[in-house]
């Protein structure tokens, strides 16, 4: 019961400084639109929908890899990572948190993109709508865990992606997969990704810490 | 409470800490003094189970009785003096929360400011908040890093106070570049050369 009451207060914290801040979503939101406008007008008229799929799940991709790089940086901006650090709370509760808050962000982000992919291309099934609701789990667990492992080191920003994309691979293999071709063996995949990945960045989460 | 013993610190090349020896018990106050890059940040990040030395043994309470103060007030500027002392005082299990709060808000004059988003605030107002997360918990270990940084001189009296109510009965590690400021307190000194 503490560990879920310490992520709820965690995760109520970064919602109100992002509330109040208002730097991450609306950063999401412009990225994603623009890159779906540019996709728009870069695909030729007539072009397969596999193509506009897979141009959508990047732009989603990338979209996460911008809310993970501002996840840690009210921490980080006034060293407040120490001070969560020493708290005698599960500091798991701090990965789950932040996770839970990116999770929300992306939520928000894709509510306004599907919708815009719609407009500019073709709607996405209900196959893609639960791919994306699957890969958004996986894509916020692991790119919470290396956006802590990046946090501490001098180029941040570079090592992010370095760690993240390459592990997000599958995770947009299945969903375009799913988006695609539909049955449950994706989205299966997907649901398997999820618990793997949220168990390894649940367990390394301490060790991470410890490191950094 | 906490021992130091053979620490040695080091950054890739560069050895910070060379086989650093410090132990403070309870009512002890351990004045650390040196100048700047000498290392006392560092001792003091691994006193306080922040970073772990290179080689040599640090033996630390539980970190739930830790207080640490580094060079940054360690708060959100978003938020506001309550709802930093209330996310910090949940994940203390800070009992009479609210009460503690108060407390610590008048004694660091920031109870009229405590509805407002930190960013407003000045540096030593921010140091005083940080001062009162540090205390939030009662911490029976506090390290406590240029604590007096910032502060105006009524900031610097309040500190002077608290440290005259924790001292005799918490352990105290705290360095400084003014230790005739707290030189009455101190049982033990460690300066970096």
């Amino acid at each position: 019961m503490r560990f879920f009451s310490d992520v709820a207060a965690l995760a109520r914290k970064d919602l109100l400084i992002e509330l109040r801040a208002k730097e991450t979503v609306p950063a999401m939101l412009l990225f994603v639109l623009s890159a779906l406008t540019i996709f728009h007008f870069a695909v030729p008229a007539g072009a397969s929908a596999k193509i506009s799929i897979g141009l959508l799940w990047t732009a989603i991709v990338f979209t996460a890899l911008l809310g993970l790089t501002r996840a840690f940086v009210p921490e980080r901006e006034q060293g407040v990572f120490d001070a969560l650090v020493l708290a005698p709370s599960d500091r798991s509760a701090i990965w789950a948190a932040k996770a839970l808050s990116v999770l929300a962000f992306l939520g928000l982000a894709e509510l306004v993109a599907l919708p815009a992919f719609g407009l500019f291309f073709s709607g996405v099934g209900w196959h893609g709508v639960a791919a994306f609701a699957l890969a958004d789990i996986g894509i916020c667990a692991v790119g919470t865990l290396t956006g802590a492992m990046a946090v501490a080191g001098r180029a941040r920003e570079l090592i992010l992606p370095l760690l993240f994309l390459p592990l997000a691979i599958p995770v947009v293999a299945a969903g375009v997969g799913a988006s695609i071709a539909g049955g449950g063996k994706y989205l299966a995949f997907l649901a398997l990704y999820d618990a793997v990945f949220a168990l390894l960045s649940w367990g390394a989460f301490e060790y991470v810490v410890a490191q950094t | 409470m906490v021992r130091a013993t053979k620490v040695t610190k080091r950054f890739g090349d560069k050895r910070v800490l060379n086989r650093v020896d410090a132990e403070v018990e309870a009512g002890g106050f351990l004045l650390v003094t040196g100048p700047n890059g000498s290392g006392k940040t560092t001792l003091l990040r691994v006193l306080a189970g922040l970073d772990a030395p290179t080689s040599g043994q640090v033996l630390l309470p539980d970190r739930a009785t830790i207080g640490y103060l580094g060079h940054e007030p360690h708060v959100y500027r978003e938020l506001t003096p309550l709802e930093n002392l209330h996310l910090f005082g949940r994940l203390y299990r800070v009992p009479e929360r609210a009460e503690r709060i108060g407390m610590l808000l008048e004694r660091f004059g920031l109870w009229d400011v405590r509805d407002q988003r930190v960013q407003t605030f000045s540096r030593g107002m921010r140091q005083r908040l940080g001062l009162c997360r540090v205390l939030l918990h009662s911490p029976t270990l506090a390290v406590l890093d240029e604590p007096f940084n910032a502060l105006d001189e009524a900031g610097a009296a309040l500190l002077d106070a608290t440290l005259d109510v924790i001292a005799p009965v918490s352990a105290v590690v705290l360095a400084t570049h003014d230790p005739g400021r707290v030189e009455r307190l101190a049982t033990q000194r460690l300066a970096f050369a």
